[in-house]
Formats: C-alpha cells, structure tokens, sequence
C-alpha cells in the first residue's frame, strides 16, 4: 500500500518532469498557431481545475470566476508594462500614482496577481458564502459585474473601456504548463485531505456536515479562496498571452465558457478539465474555420460568426440535459488503476479491466 | 432643478420603472413557481422584438402582424424551451440553471448566425414619436404610452392571477406544489401557462422598451433582462406586487440619481448591482419579505 503510493508520486514526478521538457522543446519547434493553442489548453486547465475546486469538490456554484480572472489579468498588466508605455496609452487621464511608477519583473507580478484575486475572492466570498444556491450564484454574479464595471469606469486606473495594449509577452509553454501542473497539484492533494473530505461532506449534504462538527463557512471560504487565487493566476497568463485586455472580455460569458469545459469533463474530476479544456480548446479551432468565409472550387461559402458560441451552447444543454456527469464522472486517472488496466490487457483476463 | 423638468424626470422614471416591472414579473412568476432563474428571459424579450423588427424591415410586413409574430414566437419558444430543457431539469436547481445559460446563449446566437448581428431599428408607429407641451413641461407621447399600456397589462395581469382559476392554481402552486397537486392541480400544464404569460409580458415589455430605444440586435435583451431580475429581487423574488415595486423603485431610482448627480452616471450599473447584493445580504426576502425557498437536495 505505501510502496504503490510512494511509486505513482515518484512516477507523477517524472511525468511532470517529462511534460515540462516537451513544453520546453515545443515552444521552439511546434509553429506559432500550435504553440498557441498549446498554450490556451493550459490556462483553460486552471481555469477549468479553480472552478471545479469551488463548484465540483464543494458544491458551491459561483459565478465570480469572469471578475476573479479581470482582477488576474489587469494586475498582470499594470505591472509588467512600463511607466512610459503606460503614460502613453492612458489617453483620456494619466494613472494614478502607484500605476504611473511600478514595473515588476513577471513573475513577482504573477504571483502579485493570484495574491490580489485571492484577496478579492476572500473579500467576495466573506459575504457571499453566507448564501446557498440561487442567492449564492447571483451575489457572485453581482460581484464579477461590478468588476468589470469598475474597471471600464475608473480611467486613472484601468484605462476604462479602451483597456490595455501591448503588454510584454513573458509566459511560454513551460510556464503555463508549470502553472497548470502546479494548480492540480495542489488541489490534488488539497480534495485529497482532511479538509477536502470536508469539502465533499459539504457538498454532499450541508446539514449532515455541519452535525458532523465540519466548519461550513469557514471550509467554504478555504475552497472559494484557493481557487481565487488560481482563477488569479490564469487570468495574468491568459493576459500575458492576449497581450490586450479590455473589460468586454471579462463578461459573464467568461465564466460561462469555463462552466461549459467544467461540465464536459464533469465537475468533480481533474482528469476530466484536463480532458475538456484540450477538447474545447480543438473544437473551438474547427468551428473557427466555419465562421469565416471561405471560397471552395469557385463557390464561396459566406461565414457564419457567431456559430462556435452557438454550437457549444447546444453542446451545453446536451450535456446538461443527458449527460450531466460528464466524460470523467468523478473518476480520475491514476497509476493504480492504469496499472490495473494494463495488466489485465496484458494478460488478456477478463473482470480485471475495470476500475476498483 | 425647477419644477417642470422634476416632473419630466418623475415621468421618465415611472415609464423606465414600469418597463423594468413588465420584465420583471417573467422572472418572479418563474421563480416563484418553478424556482428556476430563468437567465433566458431578457432573451424571449429580444426575441420578439427581433422578430417583429425583421418582419416589418425584411419580410415586408404590416406592423401589426409583425409584433403579434414577433410576439407568438417568443412565447412558443419559451414553451419549448420549458418542455424541453426545465422540465426535465426540475429539481435540479443548479442544473435547471445551467440549462438556462445554454437556452439563453442559443437563442442569442441562432439570431447572429441566421439573421444578423448588427443593430437596426425598431420600426414603431409614428404617434409615438411626438412630444406634447404642458406650458414648460414637454413630454414625448412615447413615455404616456408607456405608462398607459403598462397600466393596463397590470390590470390585465391581477386579473388573470386573481380571478381566473389557472391563476389561482399558480398561486397555489408557487405556496405548496405537493399540497396543489392533491387538490388536482396539474403542475406541468400550469407551468407551461406561467411561461405563456411570463414571456407575453416579455414580449410587451420588449416592443414598448423598443420604442423608446429603438435598435434591437441580438443581444438587446441582456442589459434589460438583468436590471429586470434586479427590480424582482429588490421586491422580493416570487412576489408579484414585489416586482412591480422593484422595477418602479430601480427605474425612478436610476433616472433620479443620474438628474441629480451627473458625475455618477457611469456609476449607475454598479449601484444597481450593489442594491441586488446588499439585499441578498441583508433582506434576500426583498422589500416584500417573501419567505426564502429552502434548497432541495
């Protein structure tokens, strides 16, 4: 029992290991377009990972994760652009002072930034998670908006709604991937805990978890904090990548793209965003090239904007209404059952091959 | 200030403010019965005002029988949508929410893709756009109209709640659904009425808003649909009086501050959104104090 452990971490390690020197080796060779979409699956993982930590493990449906991720990628942004470039793009009014001086190196600014969405997931989640349900998902909802709002309504700050421009790019594939690699990590081990056993009861029945002597508030705020901070952190790469940010991006759309990746691996399974986030990552390139128009053997096709929203919109309610579990289900993958799996191929026995 | 314009603010407010109301009301009937948050609303709202703007833009057709269309397909669609994606979801609240999102987004982008994305304008009768002089108080005949209809829809709809026997089944069930059930209230029939009068006030709400902002895209609905569910939930999400409050208070509320504090107006969807929250904090019953429904597992 220890030893297997011991093994499938030690195997986890060289896994990681081996991921990284594949990000390494593809940032140089794959071309621009692959890299990048390399790039998106990775920041769709930790996004994907921080909801389901707060929606999947803890039955707690929020819908701050398109305000969480602003506050990510806007921190990201001030800090690593220059004063100059700074004085120079905010148009209507200059920047206040700290915004008119800083210049961070990147990744003092990327943890900066997971620090600050933390905090403000802390200071939306303190009242928020007083409420369940219906109350819960509109406080939060509320919450990202005013956000957003605020940030396209304070020009010494954000620039307002002109957003920001050219921001250095200073991520590649080793660092999302570290990124990504490191939020499941954590949120492994985290639902893997004592604490995480808390999570689930929470989930599971609140009443029940709450006689058991499990803290709900405080557990709730714990989970609601932590994946804060990962939204955070995916927000400042995905800024990073976009080199612009501007507030339209962060509407509730946002967030509704990550709930659509969540549902499609199933909520409660980190094999499962890993799975989906690379799925609609692929999806949302084929369906790209429906959207613009095309001239095929001299018959031009006009393109249809707007079809890729709309066909993963219909692939939501599918899921919703016939396959609410998901692809994973709540299963994940591990050495164990893989191990499993592959002795009983091996040895061609029957009855083995399912997991425990 | 003077007094002529205080009274032009007043009558912008309660014609915004009845507007908000005739939106509102889809929400909190809904919620109130089904206690699903019907995030879709505002876009049965666009679709009948798309509709009705394609028809008489594009199909070449008289005004009348474009917003009836405009009108009768909204609210088939909301029939459908509840027959197809709420039904099946009853009970699984967070779910039934989901689904609302996809409904919602569907709707919006079927529009961009088959018909267009970009704003045109909202052919309305001629009337409306004139403007009556009360000495040094000018008012267009598009805000009275406003009022005027509203009023009557209200009327309409205390009728319907009160005095008809579906309305007093709804009200029924939006108390107790099991205890409705055994004195032989159908739930799947009275359900499918709330949405045929949810997305009717919808539809009104949607050609009155449009001739007082005259251009519709497909994603016209948003901005309304969510001041709308605020306005519910300030009076009480599930209270139909409730709604009516709310959106007369919201509308008054928006139009007064932004009179009396210029500075503030980009402000103005942040303080609504404060007001949503500090009432789900403080008073999540609303104005009304509704009871607070008791999440099923």
């Amino acid at each position: 029992m220890k030893r297997e452990w011991n093994v499938g971490l030690v195997l986890s390690a060289l896994s990681a290991a081996v991921v990284l020197l594949l990000a390494w080796w593809a940032q140089g060779r794959l071309g621009g377009y692959l890299v990048r979409l390399v790039h998106m699956w990775g920041i769709y993982v930790i996004f994907v990972v921080s909801f389901n930590l707060i929606y999947g493990y803890t039955g707690q449906f929020s819908l701050a994760h398109a305000g969480l991720t602003a506050i990510g990628a806007y921190t990201v942004a001030l800090l690593t652009l220059s004063p100059g470039a700074k004085q120079a793009m905010f148009l209507l009014v200059p920047p206040t002072w700290p915004i008119s001086v800083v210049q961070w190196p990147f990744f003092p600014a990327l943890v900066l930034s997971g620090l600050l969405a933390a905090v403000v997931g802390f200071g939306v989640g303190a009242p928020a998670l007083r409420l369940r349900g219906d109350y819960l998902l509109i406080v939060t909802l509320g919450f990202s908006e005013i956000i957003r709002l605020l940030l396209a309504a304070l020009p010494t700050v954000s620039n307002g709604a002109l957003g920001l421009v050219g921001i250095p790019t200073y991520t590649n594939l080793v660092w999302v991937w570290a990124c990504a690699m490191a939020a499941i990590f954590v949120t492994k081990r985290l639902v893997d805990s004592s604490y995480g056993r808390a999570l689930k009861c929470i989930r599971e029945d609140e009443i029940a978890a709450e006689a058991m002597g499990v803290r709900l508030y405080y557990h709730k705020l714990m989970a609601f904090t932590i994946s804060a901070f990962f939204t955070g952190i995916g927000g400042a790469l995905l800024a990073n990548l976009l080199r612009t940010v501007d507030p339209r991006t962060f509407a509730p759309s946002l967030s509704y793209v990550v709930i659509t990746m969540a549902v499609l691996g199933g909520v409660d399974s980190l094999t499962g965003a890993v799975l989906a986030a690379g799925i609609y990552t692929v999806m949302s390139e084929i369906l790209r090239v429906v959207e613009s128009p095309i001239t095929l053997l001299g018959i031009h096709v006009r393109g249809f904007p707007g079809l890729r929203t709309l066909a993963f919109a219909v692939m939501l309610l599918l899921l919703i209404r016939f396959y609410r579990k998901g692809l994973m289900g709540g299963r994940e993958f591990s050495w164990h059952s893989a191990s499993v799996k592959l002795r009983g191929l091996t040895t061609a026995m029957k009855g083995k091959g399912g997991e425990e | 200030m003077g007094w002529g314009q205080f009274i032009q603010y007043v009558v912008y407010g309660v014609a915004l403010g009845s507007l908000y109301s005739l939106i509102a009301i889809g929400y909190t009937i809904i919620y109130g019965i089904v206690g699903l948050i019907n995030m879709a609303h505002g876009d049965f709202f666009m679709v009948a005002a798309y509709v009705a703007m394609w028809g008489i833009l594009v199909w070449k057709l008289p005004m009348p029988a474009s917003y009836a269309l405009g009108a009768a397909l909204a609210i088939a669609l909301g029939v459908t949508a509840e027959r197809i994606v709420y039904r099946p979801l009853r009970g699984a609240k967070i779910s039934a929410f989901i689904g609302a999102i996809a409904v919602s987004s569907i709707l919006q982008n079927t529009f961009v893709v088959f018909f267009s994305p970009r704003s045109k304008p909202f052919p309305h009768p001629a009337f409306l756009d004139r403007v009556l002089q009360f000495g040094e108080v000018a008012l267009p005949v598009s805000m009275l109209f406003i009022i005027a209809a509203s009023v009557l829809l209200f009327l309409i709809l205390t009728y319907i709640v009160t005095k008809t026997k579906t309305g007093r089944a709804m009200r029924a069930l939006s108390k107790d659904l099991e205890a409705a059930q055994l004195v032989g209230v159908n739930p799947d029939r009275v359900i499918s009425f709330a949405f045929v009068l949810s997305t009717a006030f919808a539809a009104a709400g949607a050609f009155l808003w449009c001739s007082k902002v005259p251009y519709v895209d497909p994603f016209t609905g948003m901005m309304p649909g969510l001041k709308a569910f605020i306005a519910a939930v300030l009076g009480g999400i599930g209270s139909i009086p409730g709604a009516l409050l709310g959106g007369f208070l919201l509308g008054l509320g928006e139009v007064m501050i932004v009179a009396a504090l210029p500075m503030l107006t980009p402000f103005r969807d942040i303080f609504a959104y404060l007001i949503l929250i500090l009432f789900l904090l403080i008073r999540p019953g609303g104005l009304f104090n509704v009871t607070v429904r008791e999440e099923k597992v």
